[in-house]
């Protein structure tokens, strides 16, 4: 018996031995919890920090995407989806994590470098080949003849910032806050379609071929020129838009738990290296590290961009006084009524 | 009716399957449906109104429930018109149509909504048929009615399909040899007989339509106050984080979901009862 149990232990010293090595490289699973038009753009990142985090540390990452509304992604977050880290559209959808859910440190946007926005983005317009209608600024889309497509800014991160350019643009070319309500209430004239999230807005407006102009994220734009060809739609930049900036953040509560906070982190934080912004560029996000900004320049026009703290004191303020039940959107919408 | 627990068979286990029934229906449906009703609670009366008397809820309210109408009451028609041709006649590939019919049971409203949008559209099959005539199905009211109609066909279809089969042609028979017309044997001896059938159909089809949100999405123009249906004013609720609201709203459409189901069941009894 006893040469038996000493057999069995010598057995399972030999076996751990053999297999250590393979239980330390560690398969560590990351949920990233992102918005509609980042597909593309994270499928090639997970792939290149899975290789640099295998190089750095041995350990395999997959790392899952889930994609969809940037508010109903955030609110999945909240009822408990376990996401690692959350890429959404805007700062709002962030917060919202933090304060209703407290899933998300309060002072999250401290924690990485430009507000946490690690690539930025804008909105620019999307009309069919030969721009029939002559669309070339914000000011066409008032006029009665021209069909816009934008997607719901209660539903859609995009729409938001599309909603947020159109009156930034007025309220600096027309002086006062009265002016830009009147030149959003009728660009909102003209738009047949309320869809709920930017991707059924490009849908709408590609595959069913309604409107004349979509307003659309640039990468999302640029992405839809690429599928579909060039020789169907063309980019009309405006003369000024909104700076974008998508936020990330990990989710401490999540990561905590699952005890993936150091590689949550360093996805995140490897989204401001020299690799991760060229693959941003690469998927025609605006980079914000002025090297590969430069290198990759040609890529996107430039423009007068304006941020949304400097013209709408942030999203706190913005979402309240535009987005929330009875703000702008709704006493537009009541004036509309047709 | 006799309002009493009495045994409706001799058949044993009344008390067991009895028991479970009501733990089962108490445990998939009152508990999350109480649940609603306690969420909402957390509203004062005034809040409650002010959500629901919201111009844009009430013009969902209006249109939610005006198209289901709109979608069941076509439904009840053509269904029975369909429930009878296969039941009723033998033809080339009626087995196949047969299995059509329950396509809209199995498909995923998503796309059912896309494949109609797409068709609808102005650039889609039918739709550019019907641009040059003035007439917009995809992104309006119509296209939601439509939408409805695809999804809640089977029930009717299926509810009313094997009363027909079931009914003895020596009624007809009879009605005809006693003199009356083709009219009259339909009106005064077919349909009474298949009413409670119909209402059944008609009310499951109604209240699917209530419901229904995946298909509407796609084919609706979503416009506040002009083609949002209940269940996206409750997702658009949800998305803002005001999950009281939502609730709130979806409770009102329980509620009423409820009563008008409620009065369907009870003439659907009363039918029942004067056709025997």
């Amino acid at each position: 018996m006893k040469s038996l149990k000493s057999n069995l232990f010598g057995i399972a010293i030999a076996v751990l031995a053999l297999v250590a090595p393979f239980i330390h490289a560690a398969d560590i699973s990351l949920l990233n919890v992102s918005y509609d038009p980042t597909r593309e753009f994270y499928k090639e990142y997970n792939q290149a920090f899975a290789k640099h985090w295998k190089e750095l540390k041995g350990d395999n990452v997959t790392v899952r995407q889930s994609h969809g509304g940037s508010g109903s992604q955030a609110r999945s977050v909240i009822d408990g989806l376990d996401a690692d880290v959350v890429t959404l559209a805007l700062a709002y959808d962030v917060d919202a994590i933090a304060q209703k859910a407290h899933a998300i440190d309060t002072n999250w946007q401290k924690r990485f470098t430009h507000n946490s926005a690690p690539y930025t983005s804008t909105i620019v317009f999307l009309v069919r080949k030969g721009n029939p209608k002559g669309i070339k600024d914000w000011d066409d889309l008032v006029k009665s003849d021209v069909k816009v497509i934008t997607p719901n800014p209660k539903t859609s991160g995009g729409a938001r910032w599309n909603h947020l350019a159109a009156w930034g643009y007025a309220l600096e070319k027309y002086g006062s806050e009265d002016k830009a309500r009147e030149f959003v209430t009728k660009i909102y004239a003209n738009v047949p379609v309320l869809d709920s999230g930017a991707r059924g807005a490009t849908n709408t407006f590609v595959q069913r071929g309604l409107g004349d102009v979509l307003l659309a994220w640039e990468n999302e734009a640029i992405l839809s020129i690429n599928e579909l060809g060039r020789d169907k739609f063309e980019i009309i930049v405006p003369s000024v838009s909104i700076l974008a900036e998508p936020s990330v953040s990990i989710v401490d509560k999540n990561v905590e738990k699952k005890g993936t906070k150091e590689v949550a982190t360093a996805y995140l934080q490897y989204l401001y290296s020299k690799e991760g912004q060229r693959i941003a560029a690469k998927n025609y996000y605006r980079p914000t590290d002025p090297e590969i900004a430069k290198e990759t320049a040609a890529n996107f026009p430039k423009l007068k961009l304006f941020t949304i703290d400097a013209v709408f004191n942030g999203w706190g303020e913005a979402q309240k006084k535009h987005f929330a039940d009875g703000g702008e959107f709704d006493k537009i919408f009541a004036s509309i009524k047709r | 009716m006799k309002w009493q627990l009495r045994k409706p068979s001799v058949l044993p286990g009344f008390g067991l399957t009895l028991g479970f029934s009501l733990t089962y229906v108490t445990l998939l449906v009152l508990i999350p449906l109480g649940g609603l009703l306690l969420y909402t609670t957390k509203l004062s009366w005034n809040e409650f109104g002010a959500v629901i008397l919201d111009p844009r809820v009430l013009a969902s309210f209006k249109l939610s429930f005006g198209a289901s109408l709109i979608a069941a009451v076509i439904n009840l028609f053509f269904g029975l018109i369909v429930a009878w041709t296969l039941s009723r006649y033998n033809f080339f590939g009626k087995k196949i149509v047969d299995a059509l019919v329950d396509l809209p049971f199995a498909l995923p409203t998503a796309v059912a909504g896309i494949a109609l949008a797409a068709i609808f559209a102005s650039n889609g099959w039918i739709g550019a048929l019907l641009e040059p005539l003035g007439i917009q199905i995809a992104y309006s009211r119509a296209g939601v009615v439509v939408a409805l109609v695809f999804i809640g066909l089977p029930f009717v279809v299926r509810t009313v399909q094997p009363v027909i089969e079931e009914f003895e042609k020596e009624f007809e028979e009879a009605s005809t040899s006693l003199g009356a017309s083709w009219w009259q044997t339909f009106s005064r001896v077919i349909l009474p007989s298949l009413m409670p059938a119909l209402l059944t159909g008609f009310a499951l089809s109604f209240a699917r339509a209530l419901g229904e949100y995946g298909s509407i999405i796609f084919i609706s123009s979503n416009m506040p106050f002009v083609s949002e249906i209940v269940p996206l004013i409750i997702v658009t609720k949800l998305s803002q984080f005001d999950y009281v609201g939502a609730t709130a709203v979806g409770t009102v459409m329980l509620l009423a979901t409820f009563v008008i189901l409620f009065l369907i069941n009870a003439i659907q009894i009363y039918s029942r009862e004067k056709s025997l």
